[in-house]
């Protein structure tokens, strides 16, 4: 499936949420990826946000705190944002094989300053967010309302390379 | 400049660097359950693919949901089954010879002093007990491994930890994790390897170093480890014993993986655990830890005790000696997993089946059942776990419930009185 980067954000404004919030652990039965889409979330309590509401179903960018997908090893939890079209996490930091699924699938998971999450956070009251990711030049753009900001993001040369190939199988099958 | 345990296997298993900093480790150990292999074996199959690099590497256990619960989770089984006997995968633990993965491939010898091991599960860390890098890995990093026997890492820095002292009676690797935890937070390790050293790692078993081991990814890192020592080799050597000429052979042998003295750390942090209490978890994180007596007669509903952080007899042992001839209170329901069929034996001729079932416990098969709220004591909304588990997530247990962990010997104190109570109060 062809990723994309770019869409209307869905601000989840809390540190260690964890895989089982995401998708719960009695989901796991499921061997096809696109049986997980109803259940993203949905063990995840945090005040305005509601997993059958309008603002996820939109979202294409998950944006958030610190130590995000903490817990399981679990790659239902990249692949159920997969499946529900969000390609693109932006956070402070996140829990080591969170981050690397996430890649391995060709997906974004890109690591911001903490004052520089603040700054999105801080667009979020004048209405939607829309977020676009421009991947040669590592800028994030931001604009909600009148208002566009644009920061900059480091991302290293084998995380490029994985979405680049579409994921770690593509890139390794090619290579060893 | 020396190097850390960590780093030396690192560069022993060096296949590739295609970018800096992004190193490619070849695998001794590639571990597979039944929830995360069948969607790798699938997609390999979609590809094109359904090869593995080497079946006698690879090693399988049907272990969350077993015996199957319904039709899903007979599938998963069927499918990993199924890839097995496909590839003549031998080390293939089905229903009445399966346990909870992180208790069963141990015990089985499988896991060696200098190994890089991957399984589909966060709690592979457990390994690194032997002195070996064991990361949990999400499908995809499993798939390949599978199929090329490599994965990339970016190489973590080592923190760690030397703990000095004796612990109490009644204190236990439990408590010692749960307290490392609380004192790292859990993303205090994020990327990092936790290097657990000291005198009060020498004087532990295996069993002990494992529950260690297990929680390293409770603070976010990517493996617990402790060198090989005297009591490493005495838990291998009927799996060794053809491959050196004593067991001073074997530690000598596996004394090329020590950590340098002038090894460098990212930070190390000393705790004298002389005065450390049993402790216990609040809240949903398992860095919100305090000492039992803080919590003592908070009530719960429920007791498990098993799962890869304390299923092992070491563990059943603990709880046995303070359940024997007491019963359970009436308000409590009491669960306890042997983690796998050979522990299950080895209690049963202790004479420690007998004191759990006379105490009022179920006890079940081997699996990882109720840990992660899968099967065999699932919570109600609303109703509080006391746990030897390893995560105390919102809704790990089922959705609504909460999860107090804890050590065998604490959680069968509470199984008494019913609420959380102190193992050395009774």
């Amino acid at each position: 499936m062809k990723k994309h980067f770019t869409g209307p954000a869905i601000f989840l404004d809390r540190s260690d949420i964890n895989t089982d919030e995401i998708i719960p652990a009695k989901y796991l039965t499921e061997v096809t990826k696109d049986a997980l889409k109803p259940y993203i979330l949905e063990d995840l309590k945090l005040e305005g946000f509601d997993p059958n509401g309008a603002t996820l179903k939109n979202a294409k960018v998950v944006i958030t705190r610190a130590n995000f997908g903490c817990g399981s090893s679990r790659e239902h939890a990249p692949w159920v944002f997969e499946v529900n079209d969000i390609h693109t996490i932006i956070a402070e930091s996140y829990a080591r094989i969170f981050r690397q699924n996430m890649f391995n699938g060709g997906m974004l998971a890109i690591e911001l300053p903490k004052e520089e999450i603040e700054k999105l956070f801080t667009l979020k009251p004048q209405g939607d967010v829309e977020i676009a990711v421009d991947l040669d030049k590592q800028i994030i753009t931001a604009a909600a309302g009148q208002e566009c900001i644009g920061i900059p993001f480091e991302l290293s040369p084998f995380d490029k390379a994985l979405v680049a190939a579409g994921g770690w199988v593509d890139f390794a099958d090619a290579r060893y | 400049m020396g190097k850390t345990i960590a780093e030396k296997i690192f560069a022993a298993h060096l296949r590739d660097e295609p970018f800096p900093g992004a190193k490619v480790l070849s695998l001794d150990r590639v571990l597979c359950h039944e929830i995360t292999t069948p969607v790798a074996i699938a997609d390999l199959q979609a590809r094109g693919k359904d090869r593995v690099f080497d079946r006698s590497k690879i090693k399988a256990v049907i272990d969350h949901v077993t015996p199957s619960k319904d039709s899903k989770t007979a599938l998963q089984a069927k499918m990993l089954r199924d890839w097995a006997r496909h590839h003549e995968i031998t080390d293939f633990f089905d229903v009445g010879h399966n346990g909870v993965c992180h208790a069963i491939f141990p015990e089985k010898g499988y896991i060696r002093p200098g190994f890089t091991v991957i399984m589909g599960d966060s709690h592979t860390c457990t390994h690194g007990a032997f002195g070996a890098f064991a990361a949990g890995v999400g499908t995809t990093d499993l798939e390949v491994g599978i199929l090329k026997g490599v994965c990339a890492f970016r190489e973590p820095a080592t923190i760690r930890i030397n703990l000095t002292g004796t612990l109490s009676p009644k204190v236990y690797a439990k408590d010692v994790i749960l307290f490392v935890i609380g004192q790292l937070g859990v993303n205090g390790a994020t990327d990092r390897v936790i290097e657990f050293r000291g005198p009060v790692i020498e004087a532990m078993s295996m069993e002990s170093r494992m529950t260690l081991c297990n929680m390293a990814i409770e603070a976010g890192g990517t493996s617990g480890i402790c060198l090989p020592d005297m009591t490493t080799v005495d838990y291998l050597w009927p799996f060794i014993s053809g491959e050196f000429a004593s067991r001073e052979a074997a530690l000598a042998d596996y004394q090329q993986w020590w950590s340098d003295d002038d090894a460098v750390y990212e930070k190390t942090l000393d705790f004298d655990i002389s005065t450390l209490e049993p402790m216990v978890t609040f809240g949903f994180k398992p860095d919100c830890v305090k000492p039992v007596r803080e919590m003592a007669g908070a009530p719960v509903d429920q007791i498990y005790i098993g799962t890869c952080t304390n299923g092992r007899i070491e563990d059943l042992r603990e709880a046995a000696a303070i359940l024997k001839g007491k019963t359970i209170s009436a308000n409590v329901r009491g669960i306890v997993s042997p983690a796998t069929p050979k522990i299950f034996q080895q209690a049963m001729q202790e004479g420690i089946i007998d004191i759990f079932m006379s105490a009022g416990f179920c006890v079940t098969n081997p699996t990882c059942g109720a840990c992660l709220g899968m099967s065999n004591g699932v919570l109600a909304e609303g109703e509080v776990c006391a746990s030897t588990s390893n995560r105390n997530f919102n809704g790990r247990m089922g959705k609504g419930g909460m999860v107090h962990l804890m050590s065998p010997a604490t959680a069968a104190a509470t199984a008494i009185t019913g609420v959380l109570t102190d193992p050395r109060s009774l």
